[in-house]
């Protein structure tokens, strides 16, 4: 049970990386990965407020459970145009 | 319907050639392109991360329903990305439609939608230092506590 998280711009450039693979584990949703996520990256944490989420790119709610294989999208708020 | 993120530069009469249609009495072409200065600095250039894939998914949806609202004929969007300089075109819209008012109607209503959702990050490099931008009409940051905004 795996989910490849992507990671951008800010989020990026403050883990130092642009992908992760993590282990799931049974029942997780976005939620529970992101707070691993913080708990191992906890310059994260402040990044929580503002952040939006994809599941295989589409935007989700964070309660939304993550299925193996899924890749999760940390979108920090974005800029274009 | 063109809709594309590339690094490569953008053509104007790429996105036209795109929408021409026989039935539209109009087409509008909107560009988005780099600024020297941003609340009172000065910028050097940008430089522009994005989530390709998702990016386009985004756009997409947002061409279809901007197509419906307007009765447009065609649309099309393209965003840039990797390092761009002052003056080069970082966003290009162009819409075709039967009449005047619904294309400026329908561009003003894509860019707007654009900047809410579309994952696509702008890094501004100042002489000093550099940031991400946190666009102050993204959902990320509508949705934010209002201490936060």
């Amino acid at each position: 049970m795996q989910v490849t998280v992507l990671l951008f711009a800010s989020v990026a450039e403050r883990v130092g990386a642009r992908k992760l693979e993590l282990q799931l584990e049974p029942g997780d949703s976005v939620a529970t990965v992101r707070d691993r996520l913080v708990e191992r990256f906890p310059q994260l944490r402040e990044c929580i407020p503002t952040l939006l989420y994809a599941l295989d790119e589409n935007y989700v709610k964070d309660s939304s459970p993550v299925s193996d294989g899924a890749t999760l999208a940390l979108i920090p708020p974005v800029s274009g145009g | 319907m063109l809709i594309r993120v590339t690094s490569e530069v953008l053509r104007t009469e790429d996105a036209v050639a795109a929408v021409e249609s026989p039935a539209a009495g109009a087409i509008n072409v909107f560009l988005g392109v780099v600024r020297n200065n941003n609340l009172g600095r000065t910028v050097r250039f940008l430089e522009y991360d994005a989530y390709p894939a998702m990016a386009e998914k985004v756009m997409r949806d947002i061409a279809i329903e901007a197509q419906a609202r307007f009765e447009l004929e065609d649309c099309a969007v393209l965003h840039r990305t990797g390092r761009l300089e002052i003056g080069e075109t970082s966003l290009l819209i162009a819409v075709s439609c039967g009449h005047r008012a619904a294309s400026f109607e329908g561009g003003h209503w894509l860019v707007n939608e654009i900047k809410k959702r579309v994952p696509v990050w702008k890094k501004e490099v100042w002489d000093d230092g550099e940031a991400w931008i946190e666009g102050p009409e993204s959902l990320g940051i509508q949705q934010a506590p209002a201490s936060m905004r």
